[in-house]
């Protein structure tokens, strides 16, 4: 089955604004990792936010888990991670964990032994007391990942959760979130900027445009799964690189065609 | 794993010490106060000061003693007074704000008027309160402090409520929490240390608005009645008296709005070192 549907999905802002995206259909299949790649102002952050019923398209249909996105929003069908990590300064990891535990209304014990589950999958050790301002960017990320997961959802959007992370780090959460994403089974849309974190996470790239924004080419990444250290070393894996750069290349020259034909 | 923190949270069981250090960060504040107080003393001898112009610390100190009891019931009666007004004006810019917030319509249509509520001269309007509410009521006096205390409060909590970051905002949509929810889980929590420094400003103000209020009429054993009828008679070490007792209470009550509010946002950085 399908987790999300896409259908001739537009985005304007304002009356006669900018077009953000416009005529995306996609369909993503569950256990996917895909990642939305493009130049800033593609809309691929828009994009992930009307799977997420965040921002309402202004065309087109969105389906999540076989609903309508407003539906799956409702019903929590989602986790999402920002860039930034957005953890509330006044609750500890534990407390930031917990939160939209605490807003389904499960019972304290089933939060924490829960959020203990959380720490443990994302290896944040006996960090449960500490406060945000106390953790390192990787950490943070660690804990905003917990909480996307915490109840479960079945789809995990992602709008950059590592862009501002040193590379060392970046990596190291790549693997992790790999190990993750296979152990709780989720389907994960993984906005990013980074072609080689695209090609080593994700089974499917989508590269998108800008201006307006849409998808100009889908790559399949069939590098074998699990992937770990070694997969960023092999040839295959360049060549992916290469294919992904490539497309969005061509995308930007079909920019600049376009502009030019219009200008 | 990444880097461990910087900072460890304060361990238990150190009061002691950190009482220590709190009396280390003191002592250039109590060196300043000796020199001013030696200085002042001495600048009689020195400049030739009128006494009735500005009595020796020395005369105040003994007029406060002697006079303490009657003081101290003065300065407690106006510190009710001041309390009195500081809890309403402060509930209700809260309140406000909570309404501001959660409506931007009443946002609009209000804030034109509180701003000019907020530029009404308060020692103009003491008079009039007093005769609203009676020379010798309290109500006066707590209606003063309670307008100085609002609008502090109302547009500090206002900044705070709507200073919240859209990611928070998006994060909290995306669980499907619902207005309230929001309120009591970003919101509110944002805005505290905003409403916490309005509300150090505002206890304060409480104070110096019930004295104000008192100057233009109050019961006979109030602060603001007591220093004024001092002067009257010429009893400045008197009136120094009075206002050393108006200071202190006041500076009692900013201290403990601060001691509340370490004790409320314990999770700030600020305040748990």
């Amino acid at each position: 089955m399908s987790v999300v549907v896409l259908e001739g999905i537009s985005k304007q802002f304002g009356r006669g604004g900018t077009t953000a995206v416009q005529g995306i259909d996609l369909e993503i299949d569950e256990r996917e990792f895909v990642s939305l790649i493009g130049p800033s102002g593609c809309g691929k952050s828009t994009l992930l936010r009307i799977i997420g019923d965040l921002i309402e398209p202004s065309s087109g249909k969105a389906v999540v888990n076989g609903k309508t996105a407003r539906q799956a929003r409702v019903q929590r069908d989602y986790g999402i991670v920002f860039q930034d990590a957005v953890l509330y300064d006044w609750r500890n990891v534990t407390k930031n964990i917990a939160l939209p535990l605490e807003l389904a209304g499960w019972s304290r014990k089933r939060r924490q032994d829960r959020v203990r589950e959380m720490m443990e999958l994302v290896e944040l050790g006996d960090f449960g007391s500490h406060y945000p301002w106390q953790l390192s960017g990787g950490m943070q990320q660690r804990v905003s990942i917990a909480r996307a997961l915490s109840f479960d959802p079945p789809l995990l959007l992602m709008d950059e959760p590592f862009g501002a992370l040193d590379e060392m780090t970046r990596e190291r959460l790549n693997l992790e979130l790999l190990r993750i994403w296979e152990q709780s089974g989720s389907t994960i849309v993984f906005v990013t900027h980074s072609i080689a974190e695209a090609v080593f996470l994700s089974t499917r790239v989508v590269v998108m445009s800008s201006r307006p924004g849409r998808i100009t080419d889908v790559i399949p990444i069939e590098l074998p799964q699990p992937r770990t250290a070694v997969t960023r070393e092999q040839p295959r894996f360049f060549e992916l690189v290469t294919r992904v750069r490539e497309a969005l290349h061509l995308g930007a020259e079909l920019d600049r065609a376009a502009a030019e034909a219009t200008g | 794993m990444s880097t461990p923190v910087a900072v460890q949270p304060l361990p238990r069981g150190r009061v002691a010490r950190l009482v220590g250090r709190r009396l280390r960060d003191w002592i250039p504040a109590l060196v300043v106060l000796v020199v001013v107080l030696v200085g002042w003393q001495e600048a009689y001898r020195v400049l030739a000061i009128k006494q009735f112009l500005l009595p020796k610390p020395s005369a105040i100190g003994s007029t406060f003693w002697d006079n303490r009891s009657e003081l101290l019931h003065a300065g407690w009666l106006t510190f009710q007074e001041a309390v009195g007004g500081f809890a309403i004006g402060s509930g209700l810019g809260i309140l406000v704000a909570l309404a501001l917030a959660r409506w931007r319509f009443v946002g609009r249509a209000m804030m034109p008027y509180a701003i000019a509520a907020n530029a009404v001269p308060i020692i103009a309007f003491a008079p009039i309160a007093n005769a609203w509410f009676g020379d010798f009521s309290k109500a006066s006096k707590i209606a003063i402090a309670a307008v100085l205390c609002f609008f502090p409060v109302m547009v500090n909590t206002l900044r705070g409520l709507t200073s919240v970051k859209p990611q928070s905002l998006e994060l909290m949509r995306s669980y499907a929490a619902g207005e309230v929810e929001i309120f009591r889980r970003v919101r509110i929590p944002t805005a505290l240390p905003f409403m916490f420094t309005a509300l150090k400003v505002a206890s304060v103000l409480a104070m110096i608005g019930a004295i104000v209020a008192e100057y233009f009429g109050g019961s006979f054993s109030d602060l603001g009645t007591l220093i004024r009828s001092q002067y009257q008679v010429f009893a400045y070490e008197d009136a120094w008296a009075g206002i050393l007792v108006a200071c202190a209470f006041g500076i009692a009550f900013y201290l403990a709005i601060g001691l509340l509010e370490r004790l409320v946002l314990r999770w700030q950085p600020s305040t748990s070192e």
